[in-house]
């Protein structure tokens, strides 16, 4: 009885969240730890640590590849955030809202296919498009059109990559705008017809301003996923050719996964993050996202 | 509705069908190919004879080279790590919502706030030091310490929708089970639990598709051929061939998708709900 009595008692709720705990604290905690731990290391194939101080923190900078890799990042981001995840979104959520709901939301459930689709098939499909054959489709067109073979994968990578990130990437603002959009209270677009405003001048003054917050939010998120996202990317371009579409995520991955430089990766990984934060603070202070989120869906303790 | 306005719609609708193209054409392309014969296509997507040819590769190891394991057990491994990653999500972001929704202790706020700054972080980001956690865990190689990984850096964002689902069960409903004599975990299983289904019905197809879907981690991580996934088998036979065998990769992509397709287009109430990181709109 005595020694029983010793094993604390847990209470209901901690033993419900003890699990959850203990895998976020293993598996998401340990290795956020690990990490920084790694990137003051040179770790290589061996696995053996040895601790060398910031050398792997500012290899970087004598890395030649690096800034290479920084341009093509911000290449990378900037584009596909602009071109699809935020004008694409936005025109696929006027013109889905424009026609009839039944209409609408088929094409909006055709654009989310992409995003449920495993990367591998996603990507064969672009390949398929991209064949530098007659037999894929963009080329047959081309073709038809008197145009010759291209291989628009190694002479236009970037188009390809921003079109393929951003053909899964559009599905997530037109979702929001959508939203936010059919929330716009009826009467305002009423007064609109009533005042006589042509359908430009109705998206120009009440849709576009009701969908600003939304627009900053999908601005933000689509950033720092973009940042990290480099999977299509892998299995596309692989970063190539010859580095044109090696974006900072990637080259992590290729140095720590591919060449077993664990502790320059691991530092690469810290800058990533660093970027990262650094976005986020940005957005934070032009945007005052700080004033606009907290009302919103954030606990009132009781 | 005057000529005009039907005009208008008209165009708005040609223009979304112009811009739904190629994706419609993609997909039809790969349910297609899958049973097209050659390399030659009409009309841009229709093979010109068709076979089951490249789909011996279920009942025929070699059709799909002889550095590929068995499609079965690719299978098997797949829904191994599907089913896994959805029953540990569910039932561990399940209870933690719950107690962040219905219990008060010491240090409930922080914790919820620190709950959502790791949704919010990147966490691809420490793929490399993953790596080393679960080199020294005994768990690389292994499906496993993928299932577990997964799931850690799923479960705040699981935690979250399912607080916002229990946050929306009325406190009267758990009052009058309390009043009825029910203890509280008595109520959590017999009046709340109930009543979040389609929260957990949500949960659970995300996560699911979310490890049938996965290749990254499969691909760094696993280094035994007998620990492919689906993902890993299609991207192998992709990288080995490139486009000399559309046919089988098609087929092979097809037969992947299947779930994929199951629930996308019988949930994609639920789908929706989670699909998107979160966003409620």
């Amino acid at each position: 009885m005595a020694r029983r009595r010793r094993i604390p008692r847990l209470r209901p709720w901690q033993l419900l969240l003890l699990p959850a705990a203990v895998l976020i604290a293993l598996f998401y905690l340990l290795p956020a730890v690990v990490n920084l731990v790694l990137a003051f290391s040179d770790m290589d194939y061996t696995f053996d640590y040895h601790f060398v101080g910031g050398a792997s923190l500012v290899r970087p900078l004598a890395d030649p590849m690096f800034g290479v890799v920084l341009r093509n990042t911000a290449v990378y981001v900037v584009t596909t955030l602009t071109l699809m995840n935020v004008v694409a979104a936005l025109v696929l959520a006027i013109l889905t809202t424009e026609v009839p709901e039944r209409v609408g939301s088929v094409f909006r459930v055709l654009w989310l296919l992409p995003r449920a689709t495993p990367s591998v098939v996603y990507v064969l499909m672009w390949f398929f498009l991209l064949d530098p054959t007659d037999y894929g489709l963009v080329n047959r067109v081309a073709g038809s059109l008197g145009g010759s073979n291209y291989d628009l994968l190694t002479s236009h990578p970037w188009a390809v990559v921003v079109l393929m990130n951003g053909c899964v990437g559009a599905s997530m603002g037109m979702v929001v705008f959508t939203a936010a959009i059919k929330s716009i209270p009826p009467q305002l677009i009423m007064a609109a017809r009533v005042d006589g405003a042509t359908a430009w001048q109705r998206i120009r003054h009440v849709t576009l301003p009701a969908i600003a917050w939304p627009v900053m939010f999908v601005t933000v998120y689509q950033t720092l996923s973009l940042l990290t996202s480099y999977e299509y990317i892998l299995l596309s371009t692989d970063g190539g050719p010859f580095y044109q579409t090696e974006v900072l995520s990637l080259y992590v991955f290729h140095n720590a996964i591919a060449d077993y430089e664990l502790g320059y990766g691991a530092a690469l990984s810290i800058g990533l993050m660093a970027i990262g934060t650094l976005v986020a603070l940005i957005y934070w202070r032009v945007f005052g996202l700080g004033a606009r989120s907290l009302p919103a869906r954030i606990e009132v303790d009781r | 509705m005057s000529g005009a306005a039907l005009r208008n719609r008209a165009l708005l609708i040609a223009a979304l069908v112009l811009l739904a193209l190629p994706i419609a054409a993609a997909y039809l392309w790969l349910v297609l190919a899958s049973f097209g014969r050659g390399h030659e296509l009409t009309w841009g997507i229709f093979p010109t004879s068709y076979t089951t040819d490249n789909w011996r590769f279920l009942w025929d190891a070699s059709a799909a080279g002889r550095d590929v394991p068995s499609v079965w057990l690719a299978t098997r491994n797949s829904v191994v790590l599907a089913v896994s990653i959805m029953v540990l999500d569910v039932s561990l972001a399940t209870n933690a919502g719950y107690v962040f929704s219905r219990w008060t202790f010491r240090g409930r706020g922080p914790l919820l706030a620190f709950v959502m700054v790791l949704h919010a972080f990147p966490s691809v980001t420490l793929l490399v030091s993953l790596f080393i956690v679960l080199l020294h865990m005994g768990l690389l190689d292994s499906l496993w310490g993928i299932v577990l990984v997964k799931v850690a850096l799923q479960l705040p964002f699981g935690i979250f929708v399912m607080k916002g689902f229990f946050d929306s069960v009325p406190w009267e409903s758990e009052m009058s089970a309390l009043m009825d004599g029910c203890t509280r975990l008595g109520a959590y299983r017999r009046v709340i639990l109930p009543q979040v289904m389609p929260g957990i019905a949500s949960i659970a197809i995300f996560s699911f598709l979310e490890g049938w879907k996965e290749f990254l981690f499969v691909y760094a991580f696993t280094f035994d051929k007998s620990s492919w996934t689906l993902s890993l088998y299609l991207q192998s036979i992709l990288s080995r061939t490139g486009g000399a065998q559309y046919g089988l990769l098609a087929a092979v992509a097809v037969f992947y998708m299947l779930p994929v397709v199951f629930f996308f287009l019988f949930a994609q109430k639920q789908l929706s709900r989670v699909q998107l990181g979160g966003v409620k709109g």
